[in-house]
């Protein structure tokens, strides 16, 4: 499963760790998570990832 | 003692009651020679409103220049633009003493206000483009995330044309004056172009996209009210054309040549470099890290093309002002810079291709082999020096002339 990276503060999101603090179980790809779902480190949504 | 402090007037419904901090020198590492203020503004609304605080030791002073204008206790909303405890040291007094209807912060604020001062009352978290009404005004809210902290963001209030933009368009520089248009320009412009270098240089790709947004948003300013600093009301133009220009980081010929010595014989390439840098016409800055400090060489670097830094070999290392200001300005990420590195040894010499492989590391593009000198730098030693800041020169003239 590929991995996201956030334009605006480099986080990098991983679908084999999820999101832990964000309620997001390991496995979860990027496509699956819900539209609410923000970046943990600065709160950016979705739309400003882009695959790593 | 404490009503020696009054607020300023911004307009007839918006005042200045922030404090001034004459004698900071070292702000986390940033050197501030003229001191600096913390900037936090009143709102006369029918909801009287507080953007920001100030740094803990001077709440006495906030609160005095904001009893000048009204009592404390009427202020029911208090929006917090950013996080740092420069801006929200006196936060959790401030709630205390005025016990507001709401606090008002982006989403990453709420959270780090927690994280910083662990409140036992709730932070209402605003996201972009939200507006919240004062009665007969409106604050309009722009999440500006990582300019410079996750929580950043701008309040607008269209009914001033006021921009409450935080850090943003700040800088570090005590006065009496509150206004760009009582000011020297050219402080303004060195100030402010510091305070750029060593805080937003990183996000210097963020700056370009959100001053497009908010030329796209048709928001008008009569008013630009940073968290340090002056507040702009005349040269709104200038500030912000000056925050494009700095974020594009477009290379002049300019070079810094950075340099730390022992018994001066690096010291003497790095005045050669420097000698032939300036004679094909190149702007040479010689800083030695025994006077300057590592915010200084920010603030030259920012328009620089060419970072050229030398140290001698201590121990097998470079030494350890050069590893001081290396790691400063690699974490400032800057672009579009050339570099080289030097340095004169006793014996093994490990020290200038350490500093290659940071400049690579920094994506800084190599232009020479490092230049190596067994202790006291000859004659020909010297005219190599020379020679390769003559050949930085022409190739940061030749960027130019192609640009
Ligand atoms: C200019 C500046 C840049 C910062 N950059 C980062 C960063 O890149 N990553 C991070 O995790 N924290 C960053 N921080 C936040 C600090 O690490 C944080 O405030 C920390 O709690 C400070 O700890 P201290 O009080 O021991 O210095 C930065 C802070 C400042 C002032
Ligand atoms: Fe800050
Ligand atoms: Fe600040
Ligand atoms: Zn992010």
């Amino acid at each position: 499963m590929e991995k996201y990276v956030c334009n605006i503060c480099g986080y990098v999101y991983d679908p084999e760790q999820g999101d832990q603090d964000g309620g997001i179980a390991p496995g979860t790809a990027f496509a699956d998570l819900p539209e609410g779902w923000i970046c943990p480190i600065c709160g950016s949504g979705k739309d400003e990832f882009v695959p790593a | 003692m404490a009503d020696v402090y009054k607020a300023v007037k911004l307009t007839d419904r918006v005042y200045w009651v922030g404090a001034i901090d004459w004698t900071i020198r070292d702000f986390h590492g940033y050197t501030t020679r003229r001191g600096s203020t913390y900037n936090a503004y009143l709102i006369m609304a029918d909801k009287i409103t507080l953007v920001d605080t100030v740094k803990a030791p001077f709440k006495e002073e906030l609160f005095s220049r904001i009893a000048s204008v009204v009592n404390p206790k009427d202020i029911q909303i208090i929006v917090s633009n950013h996080s740092e405890m420069d801006h929200s040291g006196s936060l959790a007094d401030t709630i205390e003493l005025v016990d507001p209807e709401k606090v008002v912060a982006s989403t990453m604020g709420a959270k780090t206000l927690q994280d910083l001062f662990h409140l036992d009352r709730e932070i209402i978290s605003v996201k972009d483009g939200d507006a919240l009404s004062l009665g007969n005004m409106e604050l309009r809210f722009l999440e500006t995330r990582m300019l410079h902290w996750p929580d950043s963001m701008f309040s607008y209030l269209p009914e001033e044309e006021i921009l409450f933009s935080q850090d943003a368009f700040g800088m570090h520089l005590a006065s009496s004056e509150r206004f760009d248009d009582e000011i020297d320009p050219a402080i303004l412009q060195y100030e402010g172009a510091t305070y750029f270098a060593n805080i937003l240089l990183p996000y210097s790709p963020l700056i370009t996209r959100l001053i497009g947004r908010v030329a796209a948003s048709g928001m008008t300013f009569k008013y630009i009210a940073p968290d340090h600093g002056p507040v702009w009301r005349k040269d709104i133009g200038g500030i912000v054309g000056k925050y494009a220009a700095w974020a594009a980081q477009k290379p002049t010929p300019k070079a810094v040549v950075v340099y730390g010595t022992m018994w001066h014989s690096t010291e003497r390439m790095a005045r050669a470099i420097s000698e032939g840098l300036a004679a094909v016409g190149a702007i040479a800055k010689c800083m030695s890290m025994d006077v300057f400090h590592r915010s200084d060489v920010a603030y030259e670097v920012l328009d620089a093309g060419a970072l050229v830094v030398g140290s001698s070999t201590l121990n097998n290392n470079m030494l350890p002002q050069i590893a001081d200001v290396l790691t400063y300005l690699k974490g400032l990420r800057p672009v579009n810079l050339g570099g080289a590195s030097f340095g004169s040894y006793g014996w093994s010499g490990e020290a200038p291709g350490q500093i290659t492989d940071i400049l690579k590391e920094m994506k800084i593009e190599v232009m020479a082999e490092p230049i190596k000198v067994q202790h006291v730098p000859r004659e020909d030693d010297l005219a190599r020096c020379y020679a390769l800041g003559g050949d930085i020169a022409l190739q940061l003239r030749r960027n130019k002339e192609v640009a």
